[in-house]
C-alpha cells in the first residue's frame, strides 16, 4: 500500500512567547518540533505499514530547508521516504494556498514517482495555527474522500475500505469510507513509537528530495504563496492574564482554597455543603423537600434524617469548611 | 536506499558525552568506521556538571577549539570560601595571563557536548541521537565471554569493539556483569540551578570584565556536615550555582539536598549575587568521587571503558576535574584502537588502552591523589568543625570592642583549643600528605 503522511514543523509552543510591545511571535531561539498531531498521523501510517507487508510510507512537508530536521525525525521512526516542498515562492501562504501547493506536490509525486497514494494521513491541526483546515482542503483539491478527527482506524486493503471512528464535540461517529482516503488524526488515535537504531541510521544517511516551483510547471502561480492567500491577519494579540497562580502546599489547604473561592463566587450554591461548627447538624431536617404538613411523610422522613450519635461525631471533626466560610467573609474581593 | 540490518562497524561508542565524542572524533579522523549512539534528544541533553573544563586535552583533539567551541567564559578568578552559619571566609586568586595549556573555561554541557559530537560527525563518525542502548550483546562463557555488539530495544548492531562511555550511572556494565555494583561511598549527587542575569550585573557583582570568568567553590556547613560543597560558575549571562553531596549519608542527613541548595542560594553572602536572577534550569546528576581506588578494570574482551563510567574524576576540594580526564581517556581509547586495527588484532585493544592510560598523565594524576577521597570521606571535621574554627579565628582577628586587645597568639591558641592541637596537626598532616 502507498501511504503518505503530511507533516509540519512547528515551534515548540511550550516555550513560545509574544513580544509584549509588537505582539509578534518571538521566533528566535525557539526549538522546532514535528507538530504533535502529525506524530499520531505518522504512527497511524506506520501501523498500516506493519499490517500490510510491502507498504511504503512517504512523508511530505512544506517549509524552509530547516524542515528537513522534522522529516528526518519521521524517517527515524520508520518512514521510508521523505520529500520537502520548498521554494521562496511558496512563502507567506495561508491554509488555502498551502493546501493547493501541497496537493500539487502530491500530484507531482504520484506522476513522477508513479505512486498512487491510497491513504493520506494528516494531523488534526497544527499547534501554531490551530486552523484544522489544510488536511480537509487537500482532500477537496485532490477530490478524494476524507475522514477528519479520527480516533480509531481500521483498514481493509482487499475491500479497499477503511472504517474510521471520528471524534465529535459530544460523541463519536463511525464511518466506512472507500479508498483512496485522507484521514486527519487526533491524539487519541494511537501512541507514537520510539525511534529505532537502524531507522535512525537510515534517517541520518537519507538524502531528502526537494520539490520546488520549477518542478511543477502546471501549477497555477496565482494560487500559491502570499498572492494566492485571501486570508489577511488583522490583529494578533496576547489575551490579558486572567489571574495569578498560587501554589498550595497540602491537599487540606487546597480543599480550603477551593471552597473559599467557590463560596465567594456563588455562596448560595455551596451554603448547604458547609457545616458550621456551632449549628447542631442533627436539627436540619427542613431542607429535605418534605411536606411538613403531612404527618405520615414527616414521621417517616424525620426518622431517616436524624442521625445517630456516631454520625454526629463523624461530622464534627470536619471543621475546615466552617473555617473556610469564615475566612471567605474576611477576604472579600480576592485576587481573581 | 534500504536498511541493511547486517551492516557492522569497526567500533560502536555508547554515549556521546566528552569521552565518547572524543574517542569517536579521533577514530573517525583515522577513517575508522564508528557509530556513536546517544540516548538524549541531542548529545549533552542528559549531561550536567558544575561548569569548568580544563582544556589541555581538548586542545590535543581540536587545536582551534578557542574559535569554534561554545565557551562561556575563561576562568581568570578562583575563589574558595569557607562558610559557617552566616559567616564566610574567602580566598580569591586572580591571574590575567594564564598559559595556553593551563587554561580552563566555563561551559554549558547542553551546548558543549553537542558541539563536540558534531565535530566527530564532521570527521565522519555516524552519530545517532535519541536511541537508547538497552543491553550489551555478549557471546561465549567465562573467560571467553566477549562483547560483540549492542542492543537498542528490538534492534541489534555488531562491531569489532564497543567503547563504553555511558557515564556515571553504569547500568549497562553492571547488567552485563562486567563490573560490580557501584559502592555509594564512592558516589555523590550534584544539583545545580542556572540563574539568568544581566551581563553587566554579573560582571559588576563579581568584578569581571569582558570574557573573564570565575570558579567559586565553597566548603562548610551548607552541606549539613556531609561530604561535599557548593559551587558557582560564571556563564556568559547566567550563573551555574549548585552543590555536590556524598551519596552515602544522604538518607540520614537532617536536610534534603534541595533544602541544602536552597540554604546555599539564600545564604547572605550568596543571595545578593543572585538578586533579580531568573531561575532557568534545575538539574541533578550522579558524580563519581571515588578516584583511583574506585576505578574498575578498564576493559576486557571486545570492550573498553572511558570517562565517568571508568570513574575518571578528581575532587581535591579546591580543584574539580572530570571533562579533561574524559577527553584524554577518549583519546587514549582511540589511539589504542588505531594501533590494533593497523596490526589487525583487536584482541589487544584492552591491553593497549591500559598502556596508553599508563603512559599519559591520566593514571599519574589519578594515582597521585588516590588518598584524597578517603581523607575527605572519613574526616567529618572538615565539613563542620574546621569551617567554624576558621571563621571564629577570623572574627577574633578582626574584632575591636573596647574590652582591651588580646595578643594574636592567644587568640589563635584559644581557637585551636576548641579542636585540640594534636587533632589539628594530625588532620593537617594527613590532608597535606594526601595532596
Amino acid at each position: 500500500m502507498e501511504l503518505l503522511v503530511c507533516i509540519k514543523q512547528v515551534p515548540d509552543t511550550s516555550e513560545i512567547k509574544l513580544d509584549p510591545e509588537t505582539n509578534n511571535l518571538i521566533r528566535t531561539g525557539l526549538p522546532s518540533i514535528v507538530n504533535p498531531d502529525d506524530m499520531h498521523a505518522l504512527e497511524a501510517a506506520l501501523a498500516v505499514k506493519d499490517q500490510y507487508e510491502g507498504s511504503r510510507v512517504t512523508v511530505l512537508s512544506m517549509g524552509p530547508p530547516q524542515a528537513e530536521a522534522a522529516l528526518r525525525e519521521c524517517l527515524s521512526l520508520g518512514a521510508d521516504d521523505a520529500v520537502l516542498v520548498t521554494d521562496r515562492a511558496f512563502g507567506g501562504a495561508d491554509t488555502l494556498a498551502t493546501s493547493y501547493t501541497i496537493a500539487s506536490a502530491i500530484r507531482h509525486i504520484q506522476r513522477t514517482m508513479n505512486r498512487q497514494f491510497q491513504i493520506i494521513f494528516c494531523g488534526k491541526q497544527a499547534i501554531d495555527g490551530d486552523t484544522a483546515q489544510v488536511g480537509p482542503q487537500i482532500a477537496e483539491e485532490l477530490g478524494m474522500a476524507q475522514a477528519t478527527y479520527a480516533c480509531e482506524l481500521s483498514v481493509d486493503q482487499a475491500a479497499q475500505k477503511a472504517v474510521v471512528k471520528r471524534q465529535h464535540e459530544n460523541g463519536y461517529e463511525i464511518v466506512e469510507v472507500p479508498l483512496p482516503l485522507l484521514v486527519t488524526a487526533t491524539a487519541e488515535l494511537n501512541e507514537p513509537r520510539q525511534p529505532g537504531l537502524w531507522s535512525s541510521i537510515y534517517a541520518k544517511r537519507y538524502t531528502i528530495s526537494h520539490i520546488t516551483l520549477r518542478d511543477m510547471p502546471h501549477i497555477d502561480e496565482s494560487r500559491i504563496g502570499l498572492t494566492g492567500s485571501p486570508t489577511r491577519v488583522r490583529k494578533v494579540y496576547q489575551p490579558p492574564l486572567r489571574g495569578k497562580v498560587e501554589m498550595l502546599s497540602s491537599i487540606d489547604e487546597g480543599a480550603k482554597k477551593v471552597l473559599e473561592l467557590a463560596y465567594h463566587i456563588k455562596p448560595e450554591k455551596f451554603a448547604h455543603l458547609l457545616v458550621p461548627n456551632d449549628v447542631p447538624v442533627v436539627d436540619s431536617t427542613e431542607d429535605e423537600g418534605v411536606d411538613v404538613k403531612d404527618p405520615v411523610q414527616r414521621a417517616a422522613s424525620v426518622e431517616s434524617v436524624v442521625p445517630s450519635e456516631a454520625k454526629v461525631e463523624e461530622i464534627k471533626p470536619n471543621t475546615f469548611a466552617a473555617e473556610a466560610a469564615k475566612s471567605a467573609d474576611v477576604s472579600k474581593g480576592g485576587d481573581r | 536506499m534500504a536498511i541493511d540490518r547486517n551492516e557492522t562497524f569497526d567500533v560502536i561508542v555508547v554515549g556521546a558525552g566528552p569521552a565518547g565524542a572524543a574517542a569517536a572524533l579521533r577514530l573517525a579522523e583515522q577513517r575508522v568506521k564508528v557509530l556513536l549512539i546517544e540516548r538524549g534528544m541531542a548529545p549533552g541533553a542528559k549531561n550536567m556538571m558544575g561548569g569548568r573544563i580544563y582544556t589541555h586535552s581538548l586542545e590535543k583533539l581540536v587545536p582551534d577549539f578557542r574559535d569554534r567551541a561554545p565557551l562561556e567564559r575563561k576562568v581568570t578568578k578562583e575563589r574558595i570560601s569557607i562558610g559557617a552559619g552566616n559567616e564566610m571566609t574567602t580566598i580569591e586568586y586572580s591571574c590575567q595571563d594564564v598559559k595556553e595549556n593551563e587554561e580552563s573555561y566555563v561551559v554549558l554541557r547542553a551546548k558543549f557536548d553537542k558541539w563536540l559530537a558534531e565535530e566527530a560527525e564532521k570527521k565522519g563518525a555516524l552519530l545517532v541521537s535519541n536511541v537508547q542502548v538497552t543491553e550489551l550483546i555478549t557471546e561465549g562463557e567465562g573467560k571467553n565471554r566477549r562483547v560483540v555488539g549492542v542492543r537498542c530495544h528490538d534492534d541489534e548492531v555488531y562491531a569489532k569493539l564497543v567503547i563504553i562511555a555511558e557515564g556515571a550511572n553504569t547500568v549497562l556494565l553492571e547488567e552485563a556483569g562486567l563490573t560490580g555494583p557501584t559502592d555509594p561511598k564512592t558516589m555523590a549527587v550534584g544539583v545545580k540551578e542556572v540563574y539568568k542575569l544581566k551581563k553587566e550585573d554579573l560582571e559588576n557583582r563579581l568584578m569581571l570584565s569582558g570574557d573573564e570568568g570565575m570558579a567559586w567553590l565553597t566548603l562548610g556547613d551548607m552541606t549539613d556536615g556531609l561530604l561535599g560543597g557548593g559551587f558557582i560558575y560564571t556563564n556568559k549571562a547566567s550563573l551555574s550555582v549548585g552543590m555536590v553531596v556524598g551519596l552515602e549519608d544522604i538518607g540520614s542527613a537532617g536536610k534534603s539536598v534541595d533544602e541544602m541548595l536552597e540554604a546555599f542560594t539564600s545564604h547572605p553572602r550568596i543571595a545578593p549575587l543572585l538578586k533579580n536572577g531568573q531561575l532557568k534550569e534545575h538539574s541533578a546528576h550522579l558524580v563519581p568521587e571515588g578516584g583511583y581506588k574506585a576505578m574498575p578494570k578498564l576493559g576486557g574482551n571486545g570492550y573498553i571503558i572511558v570517562g565517568d563510567a571508568a570513574r575518571m574524576c578528581m575532587n581535591l576540594g579546591y580543584t574539580i576535574r572530570g571533562m579533561d580526564l574524559a577527553i584524554e581517556s577518549g583519546i587514549c581509547a582511540a589511539d589504542a584502537v588505531n594501533v590494533a586495527l593497523r596490526d589487525e588484532n583487536m584482541d589487544r585493544v584492552p591491553k593497549l588502552y591500559e598502556k596508553q592510560i599508563k603512559a599519559s598523565w591520566l593514571r599519574h594524576d589519578l594515582k597521585l591523589y588516590k588518598h584524597v577521597p578517603k581523607f575527605l570521606g572519613t574526616n567529618p571535621r572538615i565539613f563542620n568543625e574546621y569551617p567554624t574554627f576558621v571563621n571564629n579565628l577570623m572574627r577574633d582577628v578582626f574584632t575591636v570592642n573596647g574590652d582591651g586587645a588580646v595578643p594574636m597568639m592567644k587568640k589563635i591558641m584559644r581557637r585551636v583549643g576548641d579542636i585540640g592541637l594534636f587533632t589539628l596537626i594530625r588532620d593537617a598532616w594527613k590532608g597535606v600528605r594526601s595532596l
